[in-house]
């Protein structure tokens, strides 16, 4: 009857599991994809971007972020703050007004939508009557001033957006008060502008398309002054002392208009064109900000010469004679400046230029003389260069992390030493409890270090491999050499540079021993680099050695790239990783595997041919072995082979017709019912003529030999266990194969002290075929107590037990499709988990990763962490292979996603959701980093007292994670609640963080609760040719 | 090595014409030669066996063990003559008393493994009764229609013998919307059909699934609800002992059950369907993977191959191992013998030979196999 058993219905185990495991998702780093506006609030210091999507992100001092996502999958078109309060506005794509807060629940603020609201016209009035083009939060903080497309201002009353209709300022109301000789000139359009005196409450100022500028009194109703231009109106500017308005407009040019009380209209002035005489784009915005020193700033951005710069990004500054026109790598979204704070000071005194361009934020110090950029401490632009992998270490000795980051500083002399302005909030999430690198490789041939251990994704270091090769371009002749007094001043700022110069330097593979400070990476064209740490900057030569790995095969000829040219000679490197070693593939095909041994002073590759071991002590290579079947000729001819391109292409088309569907049914617009019902059956019958002329057909076939890419080799592992007898242990290494075949190679290394004087040896000592011939995608041994064998060197730094060399060891083969264990050294099979046959997912990521538990402080367990291709993230136990939980992660059209996927050796993960941002998802209950922070104002900590009072969810008492263990609230767990575990569940400060149905971890395994749909929201990316796909 | 090794060897290379017999009849073994051009008549080798093994009152029949490592009767001369002609190099007779043998079909894989049905059956270990119907002796199955008696005759469960074949599955699923009755009338539910069929594939050749065939389940498990790519990954996950449960777009060929005739109330209405009358699936997903597959296919396991070469050419000393038979270290040795029969011929169905044996026998001493 044991068979009968579903696993897990043992209660004790099941209390258990929800004692390890948990699934969060609990920060986003990176940039936000498809930025859409920038929204600043002085007296909280935190920034606010919008995105496309609809979600809208803060930033304040480091570690203080926050999420939120609109209902409505609309851009987020511009962004409010609340004067002086923890609200903020924002206005979508589809003209609807939404309110958002952060409030304080206990002791956490939390962002939160109040209120949504769509300003109606009066009936039968055009669309665009309504459509909003400025938003004006009076500083009253009770009222909304709306600019419209029809040139009328509405004002609506916070926080009920109650419409007032009676004190709508309409473009006939202003034209009849306005003097005779304007009046019959021209209808105004739209409104442009609209600012609040910086004194006086009651008064505002309207900026018209056509030109028209108007000071309004709101309670008298009337003009008090106007200012008419002849040019299109873009934005206005008012002075701090509200004695000057600055304009700019279509034409490139601005203009100052003083302001005095009489009605006079003084004669237009000159407008200054600051990029003339020839004609210039639009000034979109502009910034005129007084100093005490007397000579005002003036920001502004767009106005270049039409013909020659019209097609760059820039912003110009100018102040005290010095212009420069910082030139950006992409559009510019919208920029701020940040001045005095206090709306009472004389003067703006502006220190930092903020700019969100399309795809990175950058900050300018305006203080420092030459206005250097300011090194973000979130944000980060992870694509700068298109990631292609991946690699994350946990855990970084305090010596390495320091080393790396004396070798970064020396890298990023060029920012400012200024403090990071934008620093509200306080962060109350615990420091993190240990030191986490995450390493991305990228398509121009770098390598970057990032800070993983905390909230804050922040760029430690950049290793470039490029210096070791010749490439067509020389570093000399970049765009900065231009000379000093050329016109317009353009400056290159920031990192964004999707232009590789040959995408044969892309990075491919990553490994970095954290002991030893050895690091391998293997590239695009066959090329592997070991680089050792150098804490001094170094001339050396790097050591080249070929590594023939289709040995003696004749008739072969190989199509695809090129391999790299060494630059031969002494190389100059800068302090850091400094390689000394270069290996290069022949053919040099996609380097699909690598790992390093920093005990044995081995690396292992391989390619889609086959794969080698180097001594990189001796520099000698100890062997290769081609791995290729005889029939595999896709394989031999490389990626540019005709045959395979057809096919990709196909298989190309077919998943963009899929994903044109799926993406059109699901972002379906909102909009009245009818509409929607007539737009999804449109929908439908195009989906099924796409069926019917394209029906989507499988092969059902199966795996043989002759498959192509059978010898790809797809993972290398060493291990030092009993691979001849089971009496003597010796060093080993495995590899696996796209065609479900193990190789194991004994290896014999000398002894330190001849460590130089004697080989490597290897020689073959097993070869494993699995029957069902799937991709191997994992390796692992487990020792005589089912533990995973540690890391090199780790036992020789105390951190980690000795291995059990005494019990019998067990291998661990993870292919596609099955999990198998067997017992060494005989290779008998022992158990066996099969994945497909049973649930039709495939492995595409596994881990090994060990789970606290939130409990008891020193239990522990073992797992493997496994993602499929449906995007579900599984724990299977070890060793018995017995599925644990199972969540799901990833939407299973990311393909992009879910290749990107790198799992941490604490049951964290890391994900691409764009191509600039990672999302961090936790399996375990002990190891959490999520943001915790604290936004105050006055206003919070009013509302705070207000909200404070026990409320129904406070009675079930709240976890909370200090230190990654648990202390509870002194309130006693909920005995009526079945699911709800002592203590209460632990709660995400934003309600997206939040996602996940905390309930989830109490439902039995394999009872996958589906995500919220907020959380598929993202138009994902296209771009998926970083990371290595097999097709189905 | 042991010595029955270089003894067999010795026959071999001084005496090409003998075909070397070794008949198993429980647990003992006889060994004796034939010769491969003259092997005689079935009765003559009929009377050698039941004397050689001292059963001369007992009514036996014989089997051999073919190259694909299924047990094949030896009834006739015909047959005979085939099993001798086709012994490479060794001829492994299995001889069992009659009234046992009638509960031990042969047929392909009937060496290696005792099929367990595929469903449970509500009645237990009940014996059914045993139809005695001829076998086609000298044919391999290459498919067969298998839980007839519990599912609805609307539906057909139908197993692939991919082994012992060389012809590829051959055949292609789609997308497609089939029509329930449910309750609140007909809807359409997304299902998954056939819609493609290779020129002599196995599935054509079968006859028992054809262009657009609802698939219901594979293996036992239901495809509802599962996507196409899910679906193809499950049905190349298990290639090697396929079973798909399908409803026949051509419902005229169906078995009419005398028991459950037309009008019968039973469960022969399809459309109240496949998740409630099909109770087997229910059941089998309820085991654990490992406990259903007695069936499974074993890895290879070479070991010593010292020449790090393209085309490891094992040295006579090297072993070579099959390891599947570790689920059930209990077995005895006609699963042995089966697996490695069966690794065999998937070295031979194997072009690239980088498994390619020694020309030398199988043997067999003790718990191991070697090669």
């Amino acid at each position: 009857m044991r068979r009968f058993l579903r696993p897990g219905h043992d209660p004790a185990r099941e209390r258990l599991k929800r004692d390890l495991f948990q699934f969060n998702k609990t920060v986003e780093h990176g940039f936000p994809h498809q930025p859409s506006a920038l929204g600043y609030s002085p007296s909280l210091r935190i920034l606010a971007i919008g995105t496309r999507s609809g979600a809208i992100k803060l930033y304040g001092a480091p570690g203080v972020e926050f999420m939120g996502l609109h209902r409505e999958n609309n851009a987020a078109v511009q962004i409010h703050f609340l004067p002086g309060q923890c609200r903020l506005v924002t206005l979508l794509d589809d003209n609807s007004l939404h309110l958002w807060s952060l409030k304080v629940k206990g002791g956490v603020s939390e962002l939160q939508e109040d209120e949504s609201f769509t300003l109606r016209g009066p009936p039968g009035a055009a669309p665009s009557a309504t459509q909003i083009t400025v938003v004006l939060p009076h500083s009253s903080c009770q009222l909304l001033y709306l600019g419209t497309e029809s040139g009328s201002v509405f004002v609506v009353q916070l926080p009920a957006f109650r419409a007032l209709e009676d004190r709508t300022i309409s473009s006939e109301a202003v034209l009849q008060r306005l003097p005779e000789e304007v009046r019959h000139r021209r209808a105004f359009e739209m409104v442009e502008a609209l600012q609040e005196h910086p004194r006086d409450p009651n008064q505002i100022l309207i900026g018209y398309s056509r030109g028209l500028v108007v000071i309004w009194d709101l309670q008298g109703s009337c003009v008090l002054c106007h200012f008419l231009s002849s040019q299109q109106l873009e934005n206005v500017c008012w002075q701090r002392d509200g004695h000057l308005i600055v304009s700019c407009h279509s034409d490139g040019g601005y203009c100052q208009w003083p302001v005095s009380s009489d009605t006079l209209q003084p004669e237009p002035p000159r407008s200054c064109v600051p990029y003339g005489p020839f004609p210039c784009k639009a000034i979109t915005k502009i910034f005129w900000l007084t100093t005490k020193q007397g000579l005002p700033f003036t920001i502004f951005q767009g106005g270049m010469p039409r013909a020659s710069y019209g097609d760059r990004h820039c912003i110009s500054v100018v102040h005290n004679g010095q212009q420069t026109a910082f030139d950006f790598t992409s559009r510019v979204i919208d920029f701020t400046v940040l001045t005095e704070a206090n709306p009472e000071a004389a003067f703006d005194d502006p220190y930092a230029l903020v700019v969100l361009a399309e795809e990175e934020l950058v900050v300018i110090d305006l203080q420092t003389a030459g206005w250097p950029p300011v090194q973000p401490p979130y944000l980060a632009s992870l694509h700068c260069s298109a990631i292609t992998c991946s690699h994350h270490v946990s855990n970084i000795p305090l010596k390495l992390w320091e080393r790396i980051i004396a070798a970064g500083s020396r890298q990023n002399t060029h920012f400012s030493t200024m403090e990071w302005p934008i620093n509200g909030g306080t962060s109350l999430a615990p420091a993190p409890p240990q030191r986490d690198l995450l390493l991305t490789g990228h398509e121009d041939g770098t390598v970057r270090f990032w800070d993983a251990s905390g909230v804050c994704l922040r760029l430690l270091y950049k290793l470039s491999t490029v210096r070791v090769f010749l490439t067509d371009t020389d570093p000399n002749d970049s765009l900065n050499a231009q000379g000093e007094d050329e016109w317009p001043p353009l400056r290159k700022v920031g990192s964004f540079d999707p232009y590789s110069d040959d995408p044969r330097l892309g990075i491919q593979k990553i490994f970095l021993c954290k002991y030893s400070g050895y690091l391998a990476v293997a590239g695009t064209a066959g090329q592997v680099l070991v680089l050792e740490l150098n804490d001094e900057e170094a001339e050396h030569a790097v050591e080249q050695v070929e590594a023939d790995l289709l040995q003696d095969q004749e008739g072969y000829r190989w199509k695809g790239h090129e391999r790299l040219c060494a630059r031969p000679g002494p190389v100059h490197f800068e302090p850091g990783f400094q390689p000394f070693v270069l290996v290069q593939c022949q053919p040099p095909a996609v380097v699909t595997s690598l790992a390093l041994h920093s005990e044995w002073r081995l690396v292992a590759f391989g390619t889609s041919h086959g794969f080698g071991l180097f001594d990189h002590q001796q520099r000698r290579q100890v062997f290769v072995k081609c791995t290729l079947h005889p029939n595999d000729q896709l394989a031999l001819e490389g990626p540019l082979s005709r045959v395979k391109s057809l096919k990709k292409s196909l298989r190309q088309s077919f998943r963009r017709i899929r994903r044109s569907r799926v993406s059109s049914r699901k972002r379906r617009p909102a909009g009245p019912p009818g509409e929607v019902q007539e737009g999804r059956s449109r929908a439908e019958r195009t989906g099924l003529q796409n069926v019917e002329l394209a029906p989507v057909q499988r092969k059902i076939e199966a795996r043989s030999a002759e498959d192509s890419f059978t010898g790809f080799v797809r993972t290398l592992y060493f291990a030092d266990t009993y691979l001849r007898d089971s009496f003597r242990h010796c060093p080993s290494l495995w590899a696996g194969t796209n065609g479900g075949t193990v190789y194991a190679f004994a290896l014999r290394v000398p002894p330190a002290e001849r460590r130089m004087d004697e080989p490597v040896r290897a020689e073959q000592a097993k070869e494993i075929q699995l029957m069902h011939r799937a991709p191997v995608v994992g390796i692992l041994v487990l020792d005589g107590h089912s533990v995973p064998l540690p890391e090199p060197l780790e036992v020789a730094h105390d951190l980690s037990k000795s291995p059990d060399m005494q019990g019998s060891h067990q291998l661990l083969v993870v292919s596609e499709e099955q999990f198998k264990v067997f017992a060494l050294p005989g290779v008998s099979a022992r158990l066996k988990l099969k994945l497909t046959a049973l649930e039709g997912s495939r492995v595409r990521r596994v881990g090994a990763a060990h789970f606290g538990s939130c409990r008891a402080e020193r239990y522990r367990e073992h797992h493997l962490a496994v993602l499929t291709n449906l995007g579900d993230i599984q724990v299977v136990s070890l060793p018995l292979l017995k599925p644990q939980v199972r969540y799901s992660c990833i939407r299973r059209e990311d393909v992009s996603g879910i290749a990107s996927c790198v799992f941490t050796k604490h049951g964290q993960g890391f994900y691409l959701i764009s191509p600039s941002e990672f999302e961090r998802f936790s399996l375990s209950t002990k190891w959490l980093v999520e943001p915790r922070c604290l936004v105050d104002s006055a206003e919070t900590k009013n509302h705070s007292r207000l909200c404070d009072r026990p409320g129904p969810e406070k009675a079930s008492g709240r976890a909370r994670w200090v230190k990654g263990q648990v202390a509870f609230a002194p309130a006693p767990a909920h005995p009526t609640l079945p699911g709800v575990p002592p203590g209460g569940w632990p709660e995400s400060p934003s309600p997206v963080n939040s996602a996940h149905p905390p309930s989830s971890a109490s439902l039995p395994p394999f009872v996958c609760p589906t995500l919220p749909c907020k959380l598929v929201r993202r138009p994902h990316s296209s771009r998926d040719q970083g990371f290595p796909e097999r097709g189905a | 090595m042991n010595r029955s090794f270089h003894k067999s060897q010795t026959l071999r290379f001084y005496d090409c014409s003998a075909v070397e017999v070794k008949s198993k009849f429980g647990a003992e073994f006889r060994r004796f030669s034939l010769d491969r051009q003259k092997p005689g008549k079935f009765e003559d080798f009929y009377k050698l066996v039941v004397h050689t093994h001292h059963i001369s009152n007992t009514e036996v029949t014989i089997g051999y063990a073919d190259v694909h490592g299924d047990l094949l009767p030896i009834n006739n001369d015909d047959n005979f003559c085939k099993a001798v002609s086709s012994a490479s190099p060794l001829l492994r007779v299995f001889i069992q008393k009659r009234e046992e043998a009638e509960h031990c079909s042969f047929g392909v894989g009937s060496l290696s493994r005792r099929r367990r049905p595929l469903a449970l059956r509500e009645d237990g270990p009940r014996r059914r009764t045993h139809l005695h119907i001829g076998l086609p002796h000298d044919f391999r199955p290459v498919s067969s229609i298998i839980d007839v008696d519990i599912l609805p005759e609307t539906h057909r469960r139908v197993r692939l013998y991919r082994h012992g074949c060389q012809k590829p599955l051959g055949f292609y699923i789609r997308d497609g919307t089939s029509v329930r009755v449910a309750p609140q009338g007909l809807e359409k539910v997304p299902g998954i059909f056939i819609s493609r069929m290779v020129p002599g594939g196995l599935a054509e050749s079968t006859g028992l699934l054809a262009v657009d065939d609802e698939v219901l389940e594979v293996n036992g498990i239901e495809v509802a609800g599962k996507t196409l790519d899910q679906v193809t990954d499950m049905m190349i996950a298990n290639s090697h002992n396929l079973i798909v449960t399908v409803k026949p777009a051509n419902q005229r060929n169906n078995v009419v059950r005398g028991s459950r005739a037309l009008g019968s109330s039973g469960r022969s209405s399809d459309s109240t369907a496949s998740r409630h009358s099909l109770p087997a699936a229910h059941v089998l997903q309820n085991l654990p993977p490992d406990e259903m597959e007695s069936d499974e296919e074993a890895d290879v396991v070479l070991e010593g191959v010292l020449e790090p070469r393209l085309v490891p050419r094992p040295p006579p000393g090297s072993l070579a191992r099959v390891n599947g038979a570790g689920l059930a270290p209990g077995l005895h040795s006609p699963g042995r013998e089966g697996s490695v029969q069966r690794l065999l011929s998937s070295l031979r169905s194997d072009p690239r030979h980088s498994l390619a044996l020694p020309p030398g026998g199988v043997e067999e001493h003790g718990p191991a196999v070697t090669l």
